[in-house]
């Protein structure tokens, strides 16, 4: 068989005429903005070079020095990563242990249990935080009403700048498991289930069935989800956002509310472009190291 | 992912000023825009209708838009070309749209005009709208804040009509934070208001900038005593450090959990609607109590005013409805129907106002009103002052290290102004 080059160049013209319309779509609404965006990360694009475009100044990295230098931001961070790290592993194990549930052999109702724990995640966050400021209202919640049969003394959930961030954690598990925990229900049903009729003619039992079996079959899924929770759990908005407006003393305050307020609040786009780009990085590099770990543990 | 969703809501605004243009085409009718922020947007409906009734060529396309979304819409709006002809603007930010250059100046309309006399103004509240000595609003209704307190409690403790001084103040605090009294927090100053500590920064003498509002002036000896004063009602016990014990401010001020509150003229309906009937008659308003001799001290000139946009093609009709919802009747009708207080002083003589006891005490305050810095930044630099407040008063930082961080932040987000400043001094 032999191909002439003219064919095979003609074939990858066409190829790319054919990729063209897609591509010009990601160039234009995607590379051009992620470059305007970079370009602005070092000017102090604000309020006076929106009224006069000769007040706009190149200021190189000094967004990123002052975003250095800016308590507000590293606050903001070790909120981000207090969510990320505690939040981001208990909706995972939440998940799983929810789609462990809906999809044992004896749970009755699948269907519907698999409906209820999805309803938090196809309800607004909006209508759904009025509910839950009642439910954790200091003095007439049904949260501590609950803490109280076992003796706890009332905590104020909201206010308190200790407890205000696992608030959001509660909130934002409850709110979001049950999307992973559908993938899950769905990795868990790709398992064959040869392997676990061989297991249990082994004698193996639940919990050695569940290391052996259902965790390293799960792993591609697992990745998956960890990669996609972390992801989305950086980008933190929404949920205090409406719960606490990232109160009590900034304790629920992240990167995306800061970009947020620099941004849209102050008009401060050259700094909120900087920290578009900080909170870029982190996402990077968090998803690299976790692919690599878990490559590694795969192997 | 900003700049498209910037693009974005600039397209829809140019698409429905587009449809709006199709509408006034076909009746061959001036369309105004007007653009009102929260709810006064539905309460002006009615005052609109009348005057397109008696201007029969004029028909005005009344946007209500939610206050928490005003500012970014508006500037959107400028940078998209698609300002409206008039728009319903908090005090605070015209100085932030003169800067834009977005606002027509408005002293040749007003010497000329026959329904507005600029004298019927509160000077204090005049001033706020004017910036470099023009003028760019007019006076819609007016805020200040005042003395909201327990009457029942403080004629028991010897001031039926409200302490005069801040000692006073002091002195009421520890007669009734004592075992006889029992009052928890005598004076509710919550932590997530900057409004306090500006007013007393300023009773104290404070002009909160220095060098033509280029720095901040926090740790300046005059803030500094009014902040001394805030903060040791937080050291004594007098008011609440965090913000959760006082949920509900209404039902607070109903149990005597407080008894003593600085807040607006907003209130005076809420309290009226929400505390208990038996209530009603042990609460009052008064001015604000003073740092020096002359009572009340001051307040801040608050309040709304109505702008005209520079790019707008229709400015006279545009000022028409301006001077219509000016005049003192339909001032007294916009305050009937929202409890919006008056601008104009001629209106403040009607009985609805006179006949309400509550009203009288931002009467006598309105008389010694400041406005506040009209910079940009000031927005930006009240959420600075507030979080470190925060801070002093949970006792986390001294007076001194919060009033130099304040300034060091403030200096910061002055940087662009003072180059700014630099740039128009070089020819």
């Amino acid at each position: 068989m032999k191909r002439s080059v003219g064919h095979l160049n003609a074939v990858r013209y066409s190829a790319y005429l054919f990729l063209a319309p897609a591509l010009s779509a990601i160039a234009l609404f995607f590379v051009v903005p992620v470059l305007a965006a970079l370009v602005m990360s070092f000017t102090d694009f604000d309020i006076y070079a929106l009224a006069d475009f000769d007040m706009l100044r190149f200021v190189g990295l000094r967004n990123y020095a002052e975003l250095i230098d800016n308590p507000l931001f590293w606050k903001a961070l070790s909120n981000t990563f207090y969510f990320v790290l505690v939040g981001g592993p208990l909706s995972v194990v939440v998940s799983l242990g929810a789609a462990l549930l809906v999809n044992a052999r004896l749970a009755r109702f699948k269907s519907l249990f698999r409906t209820v724990y999805f309803l938090p995640v196809v309800t607004t966050l909006v209508a759904v935080a009025v509910m839950w400021r009642y439910f954790y209202h200091p003095r007439f919640g049904l949260l501590n009403y609950m803490l109280s049969f076992v003796g706890v003394d009332p905590i104020d959930w909201l206010g308190d700048p200790g407890w205000a961030m696992p608030a959001i954690i509660i909130l934002a598990i409850w709110k979001n498991f049950g999307y992973n925990m559908l993938i899950f229900v769905a990795g868990l049903q790709n398992i064959p289930d040869q392997l676990y009729e061989a297991a249990r003619i082994d004698g193996a039992g639940f919990i050695q069935t569940f290391r052996e079996i259902t965790l390293p079959m799960l792993a591609p899924t697992t990745v998956f989800i960890v990669v996609i929770t972390m992801i989305g759990y950086f980008q933190l908005f929404a949920e205090p956002y409406v719960m606490t407006q990232g109160g009590p003393l900034y304790s629920t305050f992240s990167i995306v509310m800061l970009m947020y307020d620099q941004g849209f609040r102050w008009w401060d786009m050259g700094y909120a472009a900087a920290v578009a780009f900080v909170l870029f990085f982190l996402i990077l590099l968090g998803t690299i190291v976790q692919l690599r770990i878990q490559r590694a543990a795969m192997t | 992912m900003t700049r498209a969703l910037t693009i974005a809501a600039a397209a829809l605004c140019a698409l429905s000023a587009w449809v709006g243009q199709i509408g006034c085409g076909r009746e061959e009718k001036t369309v105004l825009s007007f653009w009102v922020l929260g709810s006064e947007g539905d309460k002006v409906r009615s005052m609109v209708e009348e005057f397109e009734r008696t201007h029969p060529g004029i028909s005005v396309a009344l946007q209500q838009i939610p206050w928490t979304a005003a500012h970014e819409k508006l500037l959107t709006a400028y940078a998209g070309d698609a300002t409206p002809d008039l728009c319903h603007l908090g005090n605070t930010w015209i100085s932030e749209f003169v800067l834009l250059r977005a606002l027509e100046p408005l002293d040749d309309r007003l010497s000329r005009s026959d329904a507005i006399d600029r004298g019927d103004f509160f000077p204090g509240v005049l001033a706020s709208n004017m910036i470099d000595s023009a003028i760019y609003g007019v006076p819609w209704y007016v805020d200040t804040r005042v003395l909201f307190y327990r009457s029942d409690l403080l004629a028991q403790v010897g001031y039926p009509n409200g302490p005069k001084s801040w000692d006073d103040v002091m002195t009421v605090c520890r007669v009734l934070k004592s075992d006889r009294y029992n009052i928890r927090y005598p004076f509710f100053f919550p932590t997530n208001e900057w409004v306090p500590a500006v007013i007393l920064g300023v009773q104290y003498g404070s002009a909160l900038l220095r060098d033509e509002q280029t720095y901040g002036d926090f740790r300046g000896p005059a803030f500094r005593r009014g902040f001394d004063a805030l903060i040791s009602f937080y050291q004594k016990g007098y008011t609440p450090v965090g913000m959760t014990e006082v949920l509900n401010r209404y039902h607070a001020f109903a149990e005597g959990y407080y008894a003593m509150y600085i807040t607006g003229p907003w209130n005076i309906g809420e309290f009226q609607q929400r505390l208990p009937a038996e209530m009603q008659d042990r609460w009052m308003t008064a001015p604000l109590p003073t740092a020096d001799s002359l009572y009340p001290g001051p307040s801040l000139a608050l309040g709304a005013s109505l702008v005209l946009f520079r790019s707008s093609a229709h400015k006279e009709e545009a000022w028409e409805l301006m001077e219509f919802l000016s005049t003192k009747e339909h001032q007294l009708e916009f305050y009937k129907a929202t409890g919006n207080l008056p601008s104009r002083i001629s209106a403040w003589e009607d009985k609805a106002l006179v006949s309400n006891a509550y009203v009288g005490a931002f009467r006598r305050q309105l008389e010694r009103v400041v406005p506040l810095p009209q910079v940009p930044e000031w927005e930006q630099i009240a959420m600075k002052l507030q979080y470190q407040l925060e801070l002093a008063a949970a006792g986390e930082l001294s007076v001194d290290e919060t009033l130099v961080s304040v300034d060091e932040a403030v200096d910061r987000i002055l940087e662009k102004r003072r180059w700014v400043k630099e740039q128009a001094r070089e020819p």
